[in-house]
């Protein structure tokens, strides 16, 4: 694992490498931003900084201070110029996934060239689908005019393979963790997710993965893990997480549980679903269904995640479900009510739903709410 | 087999020792120092019931304090605890509201005591014990004096939950001649209502036990009945029942290791 750690540096002195050889980079903010166009353009796409708390009072002198801190950290990063991948960024892709953030990027399109992507409200049906795909074609031709390349359809279906293999190799690394008790701690298997993103080179991400999947196996046979047996089964679902707001991955694990599923963006939800690898079918069109599927809370309705949900509390035999909601984000907050009653009425589960922001003052409230939930998941996993 | 329960609250320290079927019992304040508080508390359970150290098979700790405190066996959350306490005290309870110093919590629990949900009141003081105290000491009073005031008077609706925003509210509407029985009927009122939502939300309890320090107010007590349409269980020990929870969560540990 400690070669994830200094993974980070690696990737920012391999950027700049980058640069020097005039290689382009763009930045992402959400996993609605196709990367394979990005990769088809030659260029690199690195996720932008925005799961740490210090930048944010900075963007609170812009920003409403009730407002997701996802947004204001991204915000806050952007304009104190701390984050070196928005820093090295030739170009920005973002996208209207949810009200803060598609007027946030209003502000923020003056730092850097941008473009936004218009989501369709919905994921269902031709006409979102249609919407999407003019959607990504615009995004092609704005790279193209932007980054002074063309994309043409072949360097698409190789980059469309490429990310599917990186997909495929950190499914893998996840799904090391239906092996009860979990070999991999959830902060450790977030942090190696979390890496991908911010990864120069996809191949030498995906040996590292590969390595690691190797060495977890080797745990894994010889029947170690960091967890005592009948350490209930936690999968973590909502918001997305990362290096700087993992404190309830890290709460629940402290408190007695382990993190076994991550189902939220950069976790398993980003990885399930593959690019169509068909020949006779336009690659354009196997994107726009891919990303059209991913099952966020900005789609209403959102059926995908009740079907995604289903199938990893079966396949990792959880426990207890842990719906983590950034403050001020409504739509992952309204949709926890219904989480909530599927776990319950379907599963019989124990179901916590915590809001929170990036700040350590309720690290107290926290932990009493995160134990008492392990406690109750603890004792119903003994009967 | 002797058992120790200690609650070390934000505001007042609990500590039951349970022996066979009966149990003693004392309430100190907590002070600044949890960890000090729980000490003098043990010592003293123990003083009067003529016992040392070693006569206790196991001591569990809960309440805010709980990770202050080294001689416990164990910590366990107040919600666990208040959850075995009130089922130690009313059968048949199946729901229990806990409205303690800088908490509010409604936990809904199975015919064994055992918790199948809670809800917990979001991270400012807004419809707890320390809100009532902020609110008295705002109209000239001691928190103790609240629910006799109260008492039939017409409420006034108060617009804001947040404790320093209620405050200043409270000052306007004394300023305005808005008699203190009016506002004081107003305040438990808003807090019977936000934490009556909370109990919805887990589905209404048939029978719910109210706990915590705010249960010996009447006032609150009258209102929370309205909301929920329904008679609460009073139990002259509401204010121990998470102490008393974890004595005989102790007790199980015991059995447990014994077995």
């Amino acid at each position: 694992m400690k070669i994830f750690e200094s993974f980070r540096d690696l990737s920012i002195m391999n950027l700049e490498n980058a640069k020097k050889n005039k290689i382009k980079i763009v930045g992402l903010y959400c996993a609605f931003a196709p990367q394979e166009l990005v990769l088809a353009a030659g260029a690199i796409p690195v996720s932008l900084c925005g799961t740490k708390n210090e930048p944010i009072a900075e963007a609170e002198k812009v920003l409403p201070r009730n407002l997701c801190p996802l947004i204001k950290s991204s915000f806050g990063f952007a304009i104190t110029d701390t984050c070196p991948f928005f820093r090295m960024s030739d170009y920005v892709i973002a996208e209207t996934t949810c009200d803060g953030k598609k007027k946030m990027f209003e502000f923020l399109r003056r730092y850097r060239p941008m473009h936004v992507m218009q989501l369709p409200q919905n994921s269902e049906g031709t006409r979102a689908f249609d919407w999407w795909l003019a959607e990504l074609q615009v995004l092609r031709n704005e790279l193209e005019k932007n980054l002074a390349v063309e994309i043409s359809e072949d360097s698409l279906r190789q980059a469309i393979k490429l990310a599917n293999r990186e997909r495929r190799t950190m499914k893998r690394l996840h799904e090391m963790n239906k092996i009860d008790p979990a070999p991999l701690s959830g902060l450790d298997l977030m942090t190696a997710l979390w890496v991908k993103d911010f990864n120069a080179d996809k191949e030498d991400g995906i040996e590292l993965v590969n390595g690691l999947i190797e060495e977890v196996a080797e745990i894994a046979g010889s029947g170690t893990s960091p967890f005592p047996r009948g350490t209930p089964r936690i999968l973590l679902t909502g918001c997305p997480v990362g290096l700087g707001s993992e404190k309830v991955v890290m709460l629940i694990e402290k408190c007695g549980g382990s993190v076994v599923c991550l189902e939220n963006c950069g976790g398993i939800k980003t990885l399930e679903y593959l690019v169509e690898e068909n020949d006779q079918k336009d690659p354009l069109e196997a994107l726009a269904e891919r990303y059209l599927s991913i099952p966020c809370s900005c789609m209403s309705p959102n059926s995908g995640r009740f079907e995604l949900l289903d199938r990893l509390i079966t396949e990792y035999r959880i426990d207890g479900v842990v719906d983590l909601t950034w403050q001020a984000c409504h739509t992952y907050n309204i949709e926890a009510e219904m989480i909530r009653d599927f776990v319950k009425k379907d599963f019989d589960l124990p179901f916590l739903h915590l809001e929170t922001d990036y700040s350590s003052s309720d690290l107290q409230q926290l932990q009493t709410r995160i134990s008492a939930f392990i406690e109750v998941a603890g004792r119903k996993k003994q009967q | 087999m002797i058992t120790v329960g200690l609650d070390l609250g934000s505001v007042t320290t609990k500590a039951v020792l349970v022996e066979g079927s009966s149990w003693t019992s004392l309430i100190r304040p907590t002070g600044y120092s949890p960890r000090q508080a729980g000490k003098q508390a043990f010592e003293e359970l123990l003083g009067n019931a003529g016992l040392k150290r070693g006569d206790i098979g196991f001591i569990v700790g809960t309440g805010y304090g709980r990770i202050s405190v080294p001689f416990i066996d164990k910590a366990v959350t107040e919600i666990t605890c208040h959850a075995k306490g009130a089922h130690f005290l009313v059968k048949e309870v199946d729901m229990v509201i806990d409205i303690g110093g800088q908490d509010s919590k409604v936990i809904a629990i199975d015919r064994f005591g055992n918790v199948t949900d809670f809800a917990m009141n979001d991270r400012c003081a807004a419809g707890t014990g320390k809100f009532l105290e902020v609110i008295a000491a705002a109209l000239g009073l001691d928190v103790s004096e609240l629910a006799m005031l109260s008492k039939d008077a017409d409420p006034v609706q108060t617009s804001n939950m947040c404790t320093v925003f209620v405050e200043s509210e409270v000052i306007s509407l004394l300023a305005e001649g808005v008699k203190r029985e009016r506002i004081i009927a107003g305040i438990h009122q808003s807090v019977a209502a936000r934490v009556a939502a909370m109990a919805e939300r887990l589905g209404k309890g048939a029978h719910i036990v109210f706990t915590g320090g705010v249960a010996k107010n009447e006032g609150v007590r009258e209102f929370l009945c309205k909301e929920l349409g329904r008679d609460l269980h009073v139990v002259p020990e509401s204010q121990i029942a998470g102490a008393l929870g974890a004595a005989l969560l102790a007790r199980e540990e015991v059995r447990l290791k014994s077995l």
